[in-house]
């Protein structure tokens, strides 16, 4: 009884989701509102301003260098992270050699 | 038949709805959690395929020039970059909450949510 | 793992995927792919290394003090590349302004400082990725 009140409801989300995605101005093609000015500005001018004939490298290291180098502190701080969450202490091994 | 053709039109994104919605059924029924991390990861999966799916033009090639294409159509090249970023923040998160369910088995001996806060609370009332 | 069917075809396949990584990262500006999917295809090399041969010898190829020197040799170099463009034309990561080599358009040699900081990356994600998994094995249960 439970497990069926449950399906349903998720079922009822994903219709609401997909009414709301009805709604959407969608429509893959180049009128699409996502395809705006500055991703035409890129796909011009991208290759004399950058000299790379892969856009998403000129935009990941070029245009949008900052954003990259955020990117790999996170990966740092992840390494990090995890290292000072399971990097046993000299406390832990105390405790466990106690044990 | 106006329903069948707007199916047919989003069904990029139908589908990533649908991979979020089984994500967030597996946070909130199951109470392992390692399936928990497991439902997050689709969760995000589903987001960026929304977010792909957002660039999509029908008929382009990838946004990669050279000369010899005769009017040529690319995609979206934003949304894909901003993906990538995406993608790592994902894996940051799973290995940081996989590190804490190894710590919470040493320390507690179950990975059950339900479990864990009975045992949680009896030590509280011990104390 | 004793099975000599997984080690023989590990030893085989191993270096095939570090050079077809290493490929696609300095491939990135011209072609699809990149840093991040060429070093996601090194360091799961590496960790097939790892898996199949045992903890003690893959901390024989990759130790700790290497994917130290690696993580935070990734972001000092890519600082690095952004410091020049700081230096000579007034802005953090300036690539054409700050005279970094222009090249062909097509040719590897191109894109300014595009190849530099797509190796820088590339050595970043495989080292994270073989250190995240190091670092679970180790330290886990």
């Amino acid at each position: 009884m439970r497990k069926i009140l449950s399906n349903s409801l998720f079922i009822i989300l994903f219709i609401i989701l997909v009414y709301g995605i009805f709604q959407m101005p969608t429509g893959a093609n180049i009128n699409a509102p996502a395809y705006n000015d500055i991703v035409n500005h890129y796909l011009n001018s991208g290759v004399s301003e950058t000299n790379a004939s892969n856009i998403i490298a000129a935009i990941l290291a070029d245009y949008r260098g900052f954003d990259t180098l955020g990117e790999t502190i996170v990966l740092f701080t992840s390494v990090v992270a995890v290292g000072s969450v399971l990097r046993s202490t000299k406390y832990d091994k105390e405790v466990r050699d106690h044990e | 038949m106006l329903i069948l053709e707007k199916i047919i039109d989003n069904i990029n994104y139908i589908g990533a709805v649908a991979l979020f919605v089984i994500g967030l059924r597996i946070v909130v029924t199951h109470s392992n959690l390692i399936k928990r991390i497991m439902g997050i990861n689709i969760m995000g999966t589903g987001v960026f395929l929304f977010f792909v799916a957002i660039g999509n033009v029908t008929g382009g090639i990838p946004p990669i020039i050279n000369n010899n294409q005769i009017n040529p159509v690319y995609i979206n090249p934003i949304p894909s970059v901003l993906i990538l970023t995406g993608i790592v923040v994902v894996v940051s998160i799973t290995v940081y909450s996989l590190s804490l369910v190894i710590r919470i088995y040493e320390n507690y001996n179950t990975i059950d949510q339900t479990e864990l806060s009975k045992l949680m609370s009896e030590e509280d009332n011990e104390h | 793992m004793n099975d000599i069917i997984i080690k023989n075809i590990t030893r085989i396949i191993i270096p095939f995927a570090q050079a077809y990584g290493i490929f696609i990262i300095i491939n990135g500006h011209i072609s699809p792919g990149g840093g991040f999917a060429g070093g996601a295809i090194v360091g799961t090399s590496l960790i097939l290394y790892t898996l199949v041969f045992g903890r003690e010898k893959g901390k024989k190829k990759f130790s700790h003090k290497t994917s130290e020197i690696a993580e935070s040799g990734g972001i000092m170099w890519f600082v690095t590349v952004g410091l020049i463009g700081l230096f000579i034309a007034g802005r953090f990561l300036t690539n054409l302004d700050a005279g970094f080599p222009e090249g062909v358009i097509g040719d590897i040699l191109s894109g300014g400082m595009i190849p530099l900081l797509m190796i820088g990356i590339g050595i970043k994600v495989a080292s994270t990725m073989i250190s995240l998994f190091n670092l679970i094995i180790d330290e886990g249960i």
